[in-house]
This record gives structure tokens, C-alpha cells and sequence, in this order.
């Protein structure tokens, strides 16, 4: 019988929940990594057993751990992460340049064909791969050095390369996202990158509609159509339609157009989900309702699915990569909160359900779905 | 002899007990002391000093015999307690909750 395993990465450890296809019961796994920060974890496409996790804390630093078995067993593999050549300097927050400098891995993102081939995307921001199973990485520096990394500048939290996104139908091209300087596309299998952002405005900005200095918060892609890209950012949720050389708005009737991890139905290339943050600097949810919207028309139009959901008194966050769906025929949605919660909807978002309530902050949500 | 103790989270990720002994080429430095632990627990490089610069991470101090040595050299002789195993040599994760 088929099966879903939720990888969730907590300020304090990570969690691993399981459940059979009907998912109303639920094993809970944990803490792994216990007081370590987990920002994120991921299965391979090629090998659902083989998970990578990047744990890290102020003290240690970073190390990357590795699973061949679910998640049962780990083993700390390759941690040694250095910019190619001399990283030079990018923009802090007021303007002043500041030298690059590594402080952690935000995303791991495994390849779709060999398990033992992952991206990572760090702070400061930048690309790494490994092909060894994580023993070994090497940073994609067309992607730093491809001429405008002097003037990214950090979001607040942190100058990170946070969304990797492959191609299924052409191994040649990825999409990246970095906070705040936009997204940037490879034809050639990362070696060199330029940047994707026409049609992005950002009123921060002393040129609103500058080809880089956007604080994207996060990218999505439907496998059955990867020309149409999904992006919450920095205020505006956008699509592109042509593999990013173009952006229109879609926020719609969304009560905030702030907010950070956009997904999509894994049927349904058309239908997004987002979850409305207030911002400036708030960053909890409008009217203290924790609220995901659906559009079922590719943007513009969005309902908002509250059945199972806080609805009064709620002032959580939901960081973007804390949201992920299952490829079941009853699409599975899942999302977890910094007050450490992991909701879990089986009907697409109609209806929700906390699987754990009481987690340390989620950082992040993933999901396998299991033969 | 050496002695050395690691704070909680590193022993949970080397898979060893408070104390760790190490045998030491040499003269007992920082330097020799750290190369030799790593070379026994490859999975703590990093963790203690950064593996470019050798540098002592920002949150992580050294003492020996009661004193801090976290600013010596690392080349520096250690105290001739810690270098004939007398006293261990404590690696400490600076207190800065959370």
C-alpha cells in the first residue's frame, strides 16, 4: 500500500512523519539532530531512501547528513563548503560591500536521475554540487560570478540561495532563487546562469524594475509544464509563462500579496497554493487567520481554505520551504508553522488537521510519496 | 596522552563518551591536539575550527588547568598537565542560548 513520509526541518531537530495512503495516522520520528538547526531535508527522486539532511548551528557550524534507509540511520558525510577563487564582496544592508562569506546550507536538492548527485544552495548566497553522495562539493561559480553577485544584497534573513529547480524535461536547465536578487536560469547544466526577473517590481528598489536586487521568496513549477513558473515574493505573487523571461502579476483577491513558500497541486498544473502573511515586518497571518489560498485558474482568482484551520488568535508564520504536497490520487497538502505545528489537508486543502502540534519552529516540510 | 573533552553535541556526533583520548605526534599545541582529533573523528572537521582558515570557530573556547587559552597561539605549547594527560583539554561551546 502506498505511503507518505514528511521530512520536517525544526529550529531544534528534525521530525519524520509517516503515515499509510489513507493518512490519518501517523508515526512520529524524532528529534533527529536533536538542538541542531535543520533548515532543510529531502529524499532523492532516483532513491526514496536515500535522504540528505543540512543540520547546523552558531556554535559548529555546518554538516551535511546522509540516509540510505528512510531516515532511520544517518552519517555525517562532506561539510566543506569554499567558494571557487576569491569571492570578492556583495551588498550588505545599507549599500557598503561586504566580503561573501559561508554560513550555511538553506536547500539540498537531490537529482532527479542519480542519488548520489545533489545541489545545494547556501548563505551566502551561491550554488554547490555534489556527485559523491555528499563527500565532496563544488561550487557552480558561473552562477556568483556571472557578473552581478557584487550587488545582491540579504534579505532579513540572510543573503540565501533557497529554491533549486531542475527541469524534468531537459537535464540542461535549472532555475534558482536567491533573497534578494532574483532568479537566474542555466541552459547548460549550471555553468553559466543569467538572470530571469523582467516584469518583477520591487518599490524597495531605487530602480523598482532593476534586472536584479528582488527579493524572491520562492519559485515553483509544475513537472508536466516547466515553462510556467509559480513565485511568491516580497510582496506580489507572479507567473511566468515562458521559463521565466517574463513575469505578470496574479495576486488576485488575495488579502496580502506578502508571504513566502508557494506550491501546486501535483494533478493540476493550474491550481496554487499560498499562505497570506501580513508584512511589513508582521509576518503573521491577516486578521490573526491562518488561511491557505487556492487558485484553481493558474493565479488571479484565490479561495481561501480554512476548515480545520485557526481562525482566531493565530500570529504563526510559515517560511517557504515549510510547504510541500504528495502525489496521491487525493492530493495531500501539508504545511508546518514557527509555533510548530505541522497541518496536513487529504482533499487538496478543502479540509486540514494538525499531524503534530507542538514541534520546536518548522523551517521546512517536505514529502515523499511512498510506493 | 592526551585527554579531551567535547561538549555534548560533538561527542553525539562522533559517538563518544565525555572524554576522548588521543595520542599526539610531537609537541602538544592547539594545532597538533586538533589535527590529531580530527584525523581520529574526520566527521568533526569544521566543527571546532573553520577547514580553510584553521581558525578557532567564533563559539567555541579552549581551557586547560583552569585558564582560558582560547586566545593562544596554536602553535602555542599547552600547560604540561594537558600535554601528559593530567588534566584534560576541555573544548567548550561559549554560552549564547537560544
Amino acid at each position: 500500500m502506498s505511503g507518505v513520509r514528511v521530512l520536517v526541518g525544526t529550529r531544534k531537530g528534525a521530525f519524520i512523519l509517516t503515515s499509510d495512503g489513507k493518512r490519518d495516522k501517523w508515526d512520529v520520528s524524532g528529534p533527529h539532530f536533536a538542538g541542531w538547526e535543520i533548515y532543510h531535508l529531502k529524499g532523492s527522486p532516483a532513491d526514496p531512501n536515500r535522504l540528505y539532511a543540512s543540520q547546523s548551528t552558531g556554535w559548529f557550524g555546518q554538516l551535511i547528513q546522509r540516509s540510505n534507509d528512510g531516515g532511520k540511520t544517518w552519517d555525517p558525510v562532506g561539510n566543506k563548503f569554499v567558494y571557487d577563487g576569491d569571492p570578492g564582496t556583495h551588498q550588505w544592508y545599507d549599500g557598503t560591500p561586504r566580503p561573501w562569506e559561508f554560513k550555511r546550507v538553506w536547500h539540498l536538492e537531490p537529482s532527479l536521475t542519480d542519488p548520489d548527485s545533489v545541489y545545494a544552495g547556501v548563505e551566502d548566497a551561491s550554488l554547490f554540487r555534489t556527485t559523491d553522495g555528499g563527500q565532496t562539493w563544488e561550487e557552480l561559480s558561473g552562477l556568483r560570478g556571472h557578473g552581478s553577485g557584487a550587488s545582491w544584497a540579504p534579505g532579513a534573513g540572510g543573503l540565501c540561495l533557497h529554491t533549486i529547480l531542475q527541469d524534468p524535461s531537459n537535464p540542461e536547465r535549472m532555475f534558482i532563487a536567491i533573497s534578494a536578487a532574483g532568479v537566474f536560469r542555466t541552459d547548460d547544466g549550471g555553468k553559466t546562469w543569467r538572470p530571469v526577473n523582467r516584469g518583477l517590481r520591487s518599490e524597495f528598489m531605487p530602480d523598482p524594475t532593476a534586472e536584479v536586487g528582488h527579493c524572491v521568496h520562492r519559485i515553483a513549477m509544475h513537472q508536466s509544464r516547466p515553462n510556467v513558473l509559480f513565485m511568491q515574493k516580497h510582496w506580489d505573487v507572479m507567473r511566468s509563462d515562458d521559463a521565466g523571461e517574463s513575469w505578470q502579476e496574479v495576486s488576485g483577491n488575495l488579502p496580502s500579496d506578502f508571504g513566502f513558500p508557494i506550491e501546486i497541486h501535483p494533478h493540476e498544473p493550474d491550481t496554487v497554493y499560498v499562505v497570506p502573511i501580513k508584512s511589513d515586518s508582521e509576518h503573521f497571518p491577516p486578521d490573526g487567520k491562518l488561511r491557505v489560498y487556492r487558485s484553481r485558474t493558474g493565479g488571479n482568482e484565490w479561495e481561501p481554505l480554512t476548515n480545520g484551520l485557526p481562525q482566531r488568535d493565530c500570529y504563526v508564520n510559515v517560511l517557504r520551504d515549510a510547504m510541500a504536497v504528495d502525489s496521491l490520487d487525493s492530493c495531500g497538502v501539508y504545511f508546518g508553522t514557527s509555533g510548530g505545528q505541522v497541518y496536513a489537508s487529504t482533499d487538496a486543502g478543502d479540509n486540514w488537521s494538525p499531524i503534530v502540534r507542538d514541534l520546536p519552529a518548522v523551517v521546512s516540510v517536505e514529502v515523499q510519496t511512498l510506493p | 596522552m592526551i585527554r579531551i573533552v567535547l561538549p555534548v553535541h560533538l561527542r553525539t556526533l562522533a559517538q563518544v563518551d565525555r572524554e576522548v583520548t588521543l595520542d599526539v605526534q610531537g609537541e602538544a599545541t592547539q594545532r597538533s591536539v586538533l589535527d590529531a582529533l580530527e584525523a581520529s573523528y574526520p566527521m568533526l572537521r569544521g566543527t571546532i575550527r573553520d577547514q580553510v582558515t584553521q581558525q578557532r570557530r567564533a563559539f567555541v573556547r579552549f581551557f586547560g588547568c583552569g585558564e582560558d587559552l582560547s586566545q593562544e597561539s596554536p602553535d602555542a605549547p599547552l600547560p604540561g598537565a594537558v600535554a601528559t594527560g593530567t588534566e584534560p583539554f576541555l573544548v567548550v561551546g561559549a554560552i549564547a542560548g537560544g
